[in-house]
């Protein structure tokens, strides 16, 4: 298979998934004769129709609230929010029903649907459509969230999700969309939702990021290793909730430092529950107090400023060095 | 038991200038050959800026931006009919109604080019700033009024735009049905410019007109054409009026069309024909009203020369002092999160510019 970005991986994910199994639709604004703001849905229309991939009104409770209908009658919706800052409409369809749909109905009626859509900052948009807030969605029992970090574990992880028997938040890093290809194998592929991935072994400090601030990141270490003898275990988290302390508190035992890089703001951030699941179990491995990078508190400032607000090669940088010296 | 018919509805359109320019003498507006040269001047300088702008994102020098060409009739006309202590809530396509409200031509350079300063209008405080979450600022402007009228400011209506596409939020009959159960002076002005991004009208809403949605809220409804400037100023201020009069809301359905772009990041060639664009541009608004004014002798060809080497000079003027401009304070989010910085943002500002301090980055 060629190389590809990972909107082509997205768009393959979904045209092998509809293709395999009739009851996967797609749904959403603009999904389906423009093919999607970003054309992530490109194509589909055209080869599965209308009627599976569906060019809604304009109204995100009513995708999402549909979308659960659909579920719970045997479909597999996989409806798409134009952009993460427009779904804070569907929090109410999601935390009051598809997130306790089983618990409600003691396991009778289920609510296997995804809900995609583009996250975080550095594309120059306008306002809401740079935000990260993972968090809504993972502080929310009942539904898990998964964001991918490059083509190939974005079509892998989004296979995943739409097999997924329950509901399932997929935030796509927008920066990443056509940042960079990779080689995405010509064979099916999925990858276990819940699993981080150790991208690099490491022995001094152990790194953990996702989505589009992985990559920064990886550039950080590749850097500093051309540099000096440092051995640095690099960890991809790729699914938010639930969240895979095993791996993350065992490499944290082998290194005895931690620093985690979120594009999210600071305060209740992702990295803070890594945190406190390191103190949990492995606080007496420590060496040094676990550093985060993150977003700041703030509105997120629009696309002037937001450069600023965002993690920085140098911030990462730093903080990587402070913990090593620690 | 036989059926027996509990309701009977009907709607008007409302049309003043028709598409040929041919004017309905008896619905034709009272306004001074002043007050129309103004009016017109507010649309011609609406296009010229959303123009220039797109040149400007064009070279890069603006992010992505909105276009609002063809729908100065809207905006301008709506606008029009507004005092400046009413509400003027909107979305993002109402440029020449923001700058009719006192805006600066510099303001939507700034804003678009992603700095937070473009939001702020230091002529009027009773207009908005840009809202990008559709359908959401319905419900300010139904509350707004509803402030109005509790603290004694009987008179204060407020006028909301939104699209087409917006009227299937939720945020849209939640607004309404309040503004009607508390019969409030607002006027949800919506400008039906056929697309929502790729979504055609049809496809939107199942009814024949949006102005019909107004029957199952009981409250007046009414389509116009929304390239008739004449009509949408009427059909505003009839709407205000009775709104001030304690008679409830209005909802008026402009009929108007996307002559550009949705925004710059948008390819309209996927999804709609160039002739349906050709046949929309026949329908000119500020064509038809130039017309109207001239054959009304209120306008002429030395009139049009000036303003437009005035709006010229004055735009370029305005592109210079953009391109000038450079400073933005790196903190300013952190001044604006509360009135009152709590000790946890104060730390974290702090942090934030030790860190920019020392990032090579940012330098
Ligand atoms: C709540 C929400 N959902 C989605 C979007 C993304 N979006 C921006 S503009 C647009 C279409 C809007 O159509 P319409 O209301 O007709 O206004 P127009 O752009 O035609 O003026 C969409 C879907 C948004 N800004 N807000
Ligand atoms: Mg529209």
């Amino acid at each position: 298979m060629p190389k590809m970005n990972m909107i082509q991986a997205i768009n393959l994910a979904l045209h092998e998934e509809m293709e395999k199994d009739e009851t996967v639709l797609v749904m959403g604004q603009d999904v389906g004769v423009n093919g999607g703001v970003f054309r992530a849905t490109e194509g589909l229309s055209v080869k599965f129709g209308k009627e599976r991939a569906i060019d809604t009104p304009l109204a995100e409770s009513g995708i999402i609230g549909s979308a659960i209908g659909m579920a719970i009658a045997g479909l597999k919706p996989v409806a798409e929010i134009q952009f993460s800052g427009f779904s804070y409409l569907t929090l109410g369809q999601l935390e009051g029903n598809a997130a306790r749909m089983r618990t409600r109905s003691r396991g009778q009626f289920t609510c296997p649907l995804v809900m995609r859509m583009p996250y975080g900052g550095g594309v120059r948009a306008l306002e809401h459509h740079s935000e990260s807030k993972e968090t809504y969605w993972a502080h929310t029992a009942g539904l898990k969230v998964v964001i991918p970090s490059s083509p190939r574990n974005a079509r892998a992880l989004l296979t995943a999700a739409i097999r997924d028997p329950d509901p399932v938040i997929f935030m796509e890093p927008k920066h990443s969309y056509r940042a960079f290809k990779e080689e995405v194998p010509e064979k099916k592929e999925t990858m276990e939702i819940g699993k981080a991935e150790i991208v690099r072994e490491g022995s001094d400090l152990t790194l953990v990021s996702w989505g589009a601030m992985f990559h920064l990141t990886k550039k950080v270490v590749d850097q500093i290793q051309s540099e000096r003898k440092v051995s640095i275990e690099l960890i991809d988290l790729l699914t938010i909730s639930p969240m895979d302390s095993a791996t993350i508190n065992a490499s944290v035992r082998k290194t005895g430092r931690c620093v985690i890089v979120q594009e999210a703001q600071k305060t209740l951030g992702p990295a803070s529950e890594i945190i406190a699941r390191i103190n949990d179990e492995v606080l007496m491995y420590l060496e040094a107090p676990v550093k985060r990078v993150s977003g700041y508190d703030v509105v997120m400032p629009y696309f002037g400023r937001e450069k600023m607000y965002l993690p920085t090669m140098e911030r990462i940088r730093r903080a990587i060095e402070e913990t090593l010296e620690f | 038991m036989p059926l027996k018919t509990i309701g009977k509805f009907s709607l008007s359109y409302l049309q003043v200038l028709d598409d040929k320019g041919k004017l309905d003498e008896n619905l034709e507006p009272k306004l001074s050959n002043t007050e129309l040269n103004k009016l017109y001047r507010a649309m011609y300088l609406a296009r010229q800026l959303d123009s220039r702008m797109l040149k400007l994102q064009r070279q890069g020098r603006l992010g992505t931006i909105p276009v609002c060409t063809g729908q100065e009739a809207c905006v301008c006309g709506a606008t029009f009919a507004l005092r400046d202590s009413d509400w003027f809530v909107g979305s993002y396509r109402e440029l020449g109604g923001r700058l009719m409200r006192g805006e600066p031509l510099i303001n939507p350079m700034i804003y678009y080019n992603g700095y937070e300063e473009g939001s702020f209008n230091p002529v009027n405080d009773r207009t908005l700033p840009i809202n990008i979450i559709l359908g959401s600022q319905l419900p300010h402007a139904v509350g707004a009024a509803y402030g109005s009228r509790l603290k004694g400011e009987k008179e204060n209506a407020s006028l909301v735009f939104f699209g087409d596409g917006s009227t299937s939020e939720g945020d849209f009959h939640e607004a309404i049905n309040f503004a009607a159960v508390w019969k409030l002076p607002v006027v949800f002005f919506c400008q039906n410019n056929q697309w929502a991004i790729s979504t055609p009208r049809a496809n939107q809403t199942h009814s024949e007109s949006i102005a019909q949605k107004a029957i199952s809220y009981g409250i007046d409804g009414i389509q116009i054409d929304g390239n008739d400037v004449l009509a949408v100023y009427k059909a505003t201020k009839d709407a205000l009026d009775r709104g001030r009069a304690g008679e409830g809301p209005t909802l008026i359905e402009a009929v108007t069309y996307r002559m550009g772009v949705h925004t710059t990041a948008d390819d309209p060639t996927r999804y709609r024909k160039n002739a349906e664009v050709e046949e929309w541009s026949k329908k000119d608004p500020i064509k038809r009203f130039e017309n109207y004014l001239i054959e009304k002798k209120a306008w002429s060809a030395r009139k049009q020369k000036t303003m437009e080497d005035e709006i010229k000079a004055e735009i370029e003027q305005t592109v210079k002092d953009f391109e000038n401009m450079t400073d933005f304070k790196p903190d300013s989010p952190f001044d604006y999160l509360f009135e009152t910085e709590t000790d946890d943002i104060k730390a974290l500002r702090a942090e934030f510019l030790n860190e920019i301090g020392k990032d090579a980055d940012n330098a």
